[in-house]
């Protein structure tokens, strides 16, 4: 069979699984940065539990592997009661794990915010949430975004391992046409191109230009 | 409801740190060809023959940004297709190790970068031939600014060995679903293995940065 006749025929089905991982990619990274945000301003709270909650997280979600929490929210949570169904559990878990390393970056951004700007705000009189939400969080994201490109790459690539608990993405989709057909170079190969290209011509772009965007609403291109 | 059973519990104990050996020698082997072939692809990507260089560089693209389960998928199973039938150990290696490589070929890059210009000059004034300038004077120099990236992927590759259970690699992970087939029981099986994985991985972690530390001091920089 040659490689355009395997397009043709599996071709729907490849498309079909590249919609679910775009789909589970946008999930799980809206996740992702809202745990990161949450994380990354509960870690440097003045309250020892509000604090040792966020380093709790943190470390247990960067320390095992997404594979083990992926396998864990699917098949132990439902003992205790919380049963997710599979697509779900797939992006909370690659969002909750990409969540813990994006908190990291947030922390980072936001110490690494000039002192004046702290004590120009604390000057105008403004309360602690105003000045983070108006003088510091923009700033900050400005700071993190290019890190927030590799970590939306590495989010991408953590969709792929749902194929394991039988999410029909991209991964899944091969890996069926893989065993039907024994057509493995064409099945993965095509799977990694288009990987490669979703990482490469779809999320640098949008991050570049994300950059750009905010750099011009900060008054710095 | 939630029953933890400690019988279970202490009967699968010595199964799962058995497989623990496993999952740390794929990681070291891993890392082994990691550390040796990244450095292959970090040193091709400064010779002056452009086109190694941009095709070595795309290819460090291509790895990095595509999943790495992926990628053992597609070395375990294209080999046989063209007659070359690997063992889910080599293929393993194969794939971790070259994903990693092209991971640490960038830590490289940076650290080598940062080496002086004068340094270089130096050495040429002093008649060294380029590969020994590489061996003797630039890499010693390019290894301490590398090595706390090299220590986050040493952790990473440990991390990542999961993904070789989905080939039958007999690790750590591999292990807890064949308990979990055979007893009908995830809890205990999967709650212990994300245990051994954080035992291992935080102190590994903080010792790594212990390390970094000392070097540091070693060379006299700070």
């Amino acid at each position: 069979m040659s490689y355009l006749e395997f397009l043709g025929q599996y071709g729907d089905r490849i498309l079909s699984g590249t919609l679910v991982t775009i789909l589970l990619t946008v999930l799980a990274s809206m996740l992702a940065m809202a745990i990161a945000l949450a994380a990354g301003l509960m870690r440097m709270a003045r309250s020892p539990i509000v604090r040792g909650v966020a380093v709790v997280y943190i470390e247990i979600f960067r320390g095992t592997s997404l594979l083990v929490q992926l396998y864990w929210i699917f098949f132990v949570l439902p003992l205790f009661g919380i049963t997710l169904e599979k697509f779900t559990a797939g992006f909370v878990a690659v969002g909750m794990n990409l969540g813990a390393y994006g908190a990291e970056l947030v922390r980072g951004a936001i110490l690494s915010v000039p002192r004046g700007q702290w004590e120009a705000a604390l000057a105008l009189n403004m309360s602690p949430a105003k000045r983070m939400v108006r003088v510091i969080l923009p700033q900050a994201v400005v700071i993190m975004l290019p890190s927030w490109g590799n970590l939306l790459i590495e989010l991408l690539k953590g969709t792929a391992l749902v194929a394991l608990i039988a999410v029909t993405d991209l991964m899944f989709q091969v890996k069926q046409i893989n065993g039907t057909t024994f057509l493995s170079a064409e099945a993965f190969g095509t799977a990694l191109i288009v990987y490669y290209v979703l990482a490469r011509f779809m999320i640098t772009p949008f991050m570049r230009w994300l950059e750009r965007v905010m750099q011009r609403r900060l008054g710095r291109a | 409801m939630l029953d933890w059973r400690w019988d279970f519990t202490w009967d699968i104990l010595p199964r799962l740190i058995a497989a623990t050996g496993n999952t740390l020698l794929a990681a070291g082997l891993g890392y082994a060809i990691a550390v040796v072939l990244g450095l292959v692809l970090a040193l091709a990507q400064r010779t002056p023959y452009r086109a190694v260089t941009i095709v070595v560089r795309e290819a460090v693209e291509f790895i990095r940004s595509t999943p790495l389960v992926l990628q053992i998928f597609f070395v375990f199973y294209v080999g046989p297709q063209f007659g070359l039938r690997l063992s889910p150990w080599a293929a393993g290696m194969i794939a971790i190790g070259l994903h990693y490589a092209a991971y640490l070929s960038e830590v490289y890059r940076g650290g080598l970068e940062s080496v002086p210009k004068g340094q270089w000059e130096a050495a040429t004034s002093l008649n060294l031939s380029t590969a020994r300038t590489y061996f003797r004077i630039i890499i010693p120099q390019a290894l301490p600014p590398s090595l706390a990236g090299m220590g986050n992927y040493l952790v990473g590759i440990f991390k990542d060995t999961p993904m070789l259970s989905v080939i039958g690699v007999a690790e750590l992970m591999h292990t807890a679903n064949a308990i979990g087939s055979e007893t009908y029981r995830f809890l205990e099986p999967y709650t212990l293995v994300g245990i051994i994985f954080l035992a291992l991985s935080l102190p590994t972690a903080a010792l790594i940065r212990v390390f970094e530390a000392w070097v540091r001091r070693k060379l006299g920089m700070y």
